[in-house]
């Protein structure tokens, strides 16, 4: 299995570091948020988009192409980000994120914006819907793959492990979940508020493909998303360590910026930070 | 009162215009009315596609899966999981019926109803079984009695409720072609038919199936044979009372209801629910800004159920024709 090219490698990068300059601009502008997520899925949603899914941004209403589920619908800064950055829609638009009359919702909404596959924001009900594109899509025969984003804090609720039930029954090897594994959630470390245990062998057990990887670590997400791809008969899932605020110092590892826009000070530190590591 | 009704047989009974009807015909389920016309139109309708949650025996879902077993998918007993399915299938073009018993379809997986499905506006009928307390002998933890309030208050959801077999074949085919989030309440017991196979059938649009001029009974589901034959009854009486199916809860029908509010004067609804939130409720609504009369809601009086047999049930709690004219008699009494 080839990996990523040096060119599809520089775009991810490049892409990774526009999403997490944006979301945090997004959530600046806007006052509220949550700007932590975002940047720690970054090069989740950047591989993801730019090697993994099949679109066409002119046609998003395309029923052959391939959809993503953002079930951890509270970060959709980053996925309104990856969505500009691909052309579904023009980048100013970007700007009027959480205002009165945006297509770009507090939490994604179906229908408003081309590109956003379904309505998410209430944690644990995103990915039986992805279940059931998934389940509709083989019925009718269909070649493509549903891809879904999930949080460690999410996985508390009980929805989903029903759905990680019904997804081994229905042997949906056309779904690829991602889980973003950071320790964190509002209320504190998942350690303390929740601890959930090993998620990847919780996922195993209930007979899926599960991976444990480095979820900023580009080259392991790629080579991750294609044994995903190849593995037939039952669904995968990328459970993928990362760290919550990646890339800005006083974020990273915290839940205090969790739901918590940056002041105007934090904003230009974080800023300066994200700009001195450009890729 | 005169009642000699015999097992599966409705006498005879005069209403009140003069019309004479005899309601002979063999009682049948409104959940047997669903599965049945379900299997018609997935003939006809290769989209269509069935979910349930491993009730599809008593919410007759199972007639489809034998028919179509490539377009039927059980979920076992996770409801808000199969919500949450029915929302990802119908976004791939699926026109998708999904069914439980009442409690679990609107009470547990509420939320998800929410979220995955009113919010997007998706193609998604759920058609709940087992509503009200001719359940029957399974009790208060299966009766649902709140499912029409949960149902009315979520924006882009149409809420119907058949008065009888009849009625709800017509009403799965026209849920199939009205677009968005719909809710079809069916019932466990079997009763008798108030409609036929030729009455037209409008969402939105009231049957009146009796004429009156001293109280409307506004009903609907499993009820409404219920009022018609407490029409009887009050006729007998020397009231006239009038009848409305509201077979659809939202969008209320609220030109039947100014009708039938400047014509009697009051209005008693009828309905196997909660008197918070359900068609009482509804009807309430409308008519506080649109033509105020005295108004009494029959139905569960903010207590939950008994076991029992459904139909003794239905007496218990004052939901048959008998309590049904005994109310509108001591309103009309009441109420001058």
């Amino acid at each position: 299995m080839s990996g990523l090219g040096p060119e599809q490698r520089e775009l991810v990068l490049a892409t990774a570091h526009q999403i997490r300059l944006d979301a945090l601009e997004m959530v600046h502008q806007a006052g509220c948020g949550h700007p932590g997520g975002p940047l720690g899925m970054a090069e989740m949603l950047a591989v993801l988009y730019r090697t993994q899914m099949r679109f066409d941004p002119a046609q998003p209403d395309e029923m052959g192409r391939d959809r993503f589920v953002l079930s951890n619908g509270h970060t959709c800064a980053g996925l309104y980000s990856i969505l500009s950055q691909v052309g579904f829609f023009d980048r100013t638009m970007l700007r009027s994120f959480r205002k009165l009359g945006s297509p770009l919702q507090g939490h994604p909404h179906r229908g408003s914006l081309p590109g956003v596959d379904m309505s998410t924001g209430s944690l644990g009900t995103g990915l039986s819907v992805a279940a059931g594109m998934a389940l509709a899509a083989k019925a009718d025969g269909r070649d493509l793959r549903v891809y879904a984003s999930t949080s460690d804090g999410e996985n508390q609720e009980g929805q989903p492990w029903e759905m990680a039930t019904s997804a081994v029954h229905y042997d949906l090897d056309n779904l690829c979940l991602m889980l973003d594994w950071n320790g964190i959630q509002i209320d504190g470390n998942t350690s303390d508020v929740m601890d959930a245990g090993d998620l990847r062998a919780k996922w195993e057990a209930f007979g899926w493909h599960a991976l444990e990887i480095d979820g900023h670590d580009v080259d392991a997400l790629y080579a991750a998303f294609e044994e995903a791809k190849a593995e037939k008969g039952r669904p995968s899932i990328l459970c993928c360590r990362t760290s919550i605020g990646k890339g800005v110092s006083f974020m990273e590892d915290t839940s205090a910026f969790h739901g918590c826009a940056p002041d105007d000070e934090q904003y230009e530190t974080a800023l300066a930070e994200l700009t001195a590591a450009a890729p | 009162m005169k009642e000699t009704r015999g097992p599966g047989r409705m006498r005879a009974f005069t209403m009140t215009d003069g019309e004479s009807v005899t309601a002979h015909q063999e009682k049948i389920a409104t959940r047997a009315a669903y599965g049945k016309a379900l299997a018609a139109l997935g003939a006809e309708r290769p989209d269509i596609v069935v979910l349930d949650a491993d009730l599809s025996g008593s919410t007759k879902t199972a007639v489809f899966g034998a028919a179509f077993p490539d377009r039927f998918f059980n979920f076992g007993v996770a409801e808000s999981n199969m919500m949450g399915h029915a929302a990802g299938m119908a976004i791939m073009g699926k026109t998708v019926f999904a069914s439980s018993f009442a409690m679990f379809a609107t009470g547990k997986a509420w939320e998800p109803i929410r979220q995955s499905i009113c919010i997007p506006e998706l193609d998604v009928k759920i058609c709940a079984s087992h509503a009200g307390v001719t359940v029957g002998e399974d009790g208060k933890s299966h009766q649902m009695l709140e499912d029409i309030a949960l149902m009315r208050v979520l924006p882009h959801m149409t809420v119907v409720v058949p008065a009888d077999a009849p009625q709800t074949e017509k009403a799965v085919r026209a849920i199939a072609d009205t677009p968005g989030p719909c809710y079809l309440r069916t019932s466990r017991m079997a009763t008798p038919a108030v409609t036929s196979e030729d009455d037209e059938f409008t969402l939105g649009r009231a049957d009146r199936l009796v004429e009156g001029t001293d109280i409307t009974l506004v009903a609907c589901g499993v009820l409404v044979s219920e009022a018609v034959r407490a029409a009887g009854i009050l006729a007998e009486a020397g009231i006239s009372a009038a009848v409305q199916n509201h077979h659809t809860i939202k969008p209320l029908d609220g030109d039947a209801l100014e009708d039938a509010a400047r014509q009697t004067g009051r209005i008693l609804t009828c309905e196997e629910h909660q008197v918070a939130g359900g068609l009482g409720s509804a009807v309430c609504e409308t008519l506080a800004s649109r033509f105020p009369v005295p108004i009494e809601r029959l139905g569960m009086q903010d207590r939950f159920g008994e076991s029992g047999p459904g139909g003794d049930l239905l007496a218990h709690f004052g939901l048959d024709a008998a309590g049904i004219a005994g109310r509108a008699a001591e309103f009309i009494e009441r109420v001058k």
